[in-house]
């Protein structure tokens, strides 16, 4: 009994308490990065923004939640209700289990796993499911369309990713999201990668389906893409899913490029400040440049968007993988 | 290990289950849904054998690109399930039988199985000690020196595929006004506009 007692339960028990103190900060910032998005968007277009709800509208999250909390579901008739309510779960579910491997300061992580990035890389591509399960089960031409588009736009910039994520790897010399981080000490990687720091932001702005690239939920042509159906709860996933999918792809930026955790100079005052509060910091400027980017363009074409993912970033990304492999191999600097 | 063990019949109960699921649903699209669990619940079983590498490999090959697709085309589709059904009595008898000859022929390999002394040697020799070199870095020494030939070769039999397809679908189609980028931005005031002294009362013809 005390072997099962210290065997499983206690191990199960820190892993939950784990979980709790990683997804309960998660949903406070989504509810906090669309409050900040109506402001930030607000101050851009010099309107004022959410500010009746609270001090300075700090309750209008809570506020909206309620009310779509106490809105009716409507399941839309000739849908296909399993998948129809499937879609928002794996949608919102997936943008939380991303969190799993992601360490926010040395040695603070739910799994410290050797093949992160990949992991990484496997549930963002899933996000795509969620989208085309929506569009497909609401029987509804805008949501199909919204679908579709949405599938081509994620499997294409997917690519990109890939091959950006390799060049960073190769540099660092591991697969492990901790080592990754600690590989930066001293020369932050969007130094020596900037190119592909570039590419990378542009492709994640495309991957989370975020201005100027929201074809998917394109207002003016599509009513609202592939969420047309949604309303209550169900609707409310997917716009969680939606903004914790910012945050998640804000932190895998961070930490492949802006050196996760560790402070901006190696001194004495800077290395004070936990690891964590940079960290934070790093995400609040990378979600700041997504909400300047959808206040600053219009939307892509649907044609110029798959150019710009086929004809200018992949063979971008495919020569700077080739030179720095080339550059690692010739200089002797392999990491081992 | 009692964890272990649980987490493994969970994961193959699983597998079984949605893949008889594939083939048993009337819509081909929650076909596909199935066969996308059953490629997760293999995921499940790599990652227990301890084969991460192979486990992420196949979320993000199989159920992040190849699915989408399969998925992609489905939708598409307008498969009456009801005709395909017509001719499943008529068939029966001749899949049932193909199935039998299978299923004989592989209970023949398996049941002949033997590995000369010479190969297990080999392949011992090559194998890293797991227990020294983490799963992926394993993976990589063996493919990039053992057998980095025939590893090319398969890339190379990739390649042919890719140009394959390219080439069958690439055609220049008359008449579609596409956007040149290059030709948009070299254009000049001069090549473009004109300006013209229009005379007062007269027009240009």
């Amino acid at each position: 009994m005390a072997e099962f007692w210290t065997g499983y339960l206690l191990p199960l028990i820190l892993i939950l308490a784990k979980i709790l103190l990683f997804v309960v900060p998660l949903l406070v910032a989504v509810a906090y990065v669309t409050y900040a998005e109506r402001r930030i968007i607000g101050a851009m277009q010099m309107r004022i923004g959410p500010n009746v709800v609270g001090w300075f509208g700090l309750l209008q999250p809570f506020a909206d939640a309620v009310k779509l909390l106490t809105k009716e579901t409507v399941l839309p008739t000739g849908s296909s209700p399993v998948v129809f309510f499937l879609a928002p779960m794996v949608t919102f579910s997936l943008a939380m289990i991303a969190w799993a491997v992601i360490p926010v300061n040395e040695g603070w992580y739910i799994a410290n796993i050797n093949v992160g990035i990949l992991y990484l890389f496997a549930v963002s591509s899933l996000g795509v499911y969620g989208i085309v399960m929506a569009g497909w089960a609401s029987n509804s031409r805008y949501a199909f369309l919204g679908a579709m588009r949405s599938a081509a736009q994620m499997v294409s910039y997917e690519v990109s990713i890939g091959f950006v994520m390799i060049s960073v790897l190769l540099t660092a010399g591991t697969l492990n999201l901790s080592e990754i981080v600690m590989a930066q000490k001293g020369l932050w990687f969007f130094i020596p990668h900037f190119p592909m720091f570039v590419i990378f932001f542009v492709s994640v702005l495309a991957e989370t389906n975020r201005h100027p690239f929201d074809l998917p939920e394109a207002e003016s042509e599509l009513v609202a893409g592939f969420m047309t159906e949604y309303s209550s709860m169900a609707f409310a996933l997917f716009f969680l899913g939606e903004y914790a999918n910012m945050i998640m792809m804000s932190g895998v930026v961070t930490i492949l490029f802006l050196g996760g955790w560790l402070a901006p100079f190696d001194i004495a005052i800077l290395n004070a400040v936990p690891g964590i509060v940079w960290f934070a910091l790093k995400i609040s400027f990378c979600l700041f440049l997504m909400i300047w980017v959808r206040a600053t363009f219009p939307r892509y074409r649907y044609d110029q968007l798959m150019r710009l993912g086929w004809k200018v970033f992949l063979p971008l990304s495919l020569i700077w993988l080739v030179a720095t492999a080339g550059f690692l191999v010739y200089t002797g600097r392999v990491p081992v | 290990m009692i964890v272990a063990s649980l987490a493994f019949y969970l994961f193959s109960f699983i597998a079984i289950v949605s893949a008889l699921n594939v083939i048993l649903q009337r819509n081909p699209v929650h076909s596909v849904l199935w066969l996308i669990l059953t490629f997760f619940n293999a995921a499940g079983l790599f990652l227990l054998l301890g084969a991460e590498f192979l486990a992420m490999i196949l979320v993000v090959v199989y159920v992040g690109a190849v699915a989408v697709l399969f998925l992609f085309v489905v939708m598409m589709l307008d498969i009456n399930v009801a005709i395909i059904r017509e001719g499943f009595m008529k068939y029966l008898p001749v899949g049932a039988f193909i199935g039998i000859v299978l299923l004989v022929e592989l209970a023949l390999v398996f049941g002949g199985w033997a590995m000369a002394p010479e190969a297990q040697s080999l392949r011992l020799a090559v194998t890293p000690d797991m227990a020294q070199v983490p799963n992926t870095e394993a993976l990589g020494l063996i493919m990039y020196t053992q057998y980095v030939y025939v590893f090319q070769a398969a890339g190379l039999v990739l390649l042919v595929a890719m140009i394959g397809s390219i080439v069958l679908t690439m055609r220049r189609r008359p008449g579609v006004r596409k956007q040149d980028i290059s030709t948009q931005v070299n254009r000049r005031k001069e090549d473009t506009v004109e300006i013209v002294k229009v005379p007062v009362g007269k027009g240009i013809a």
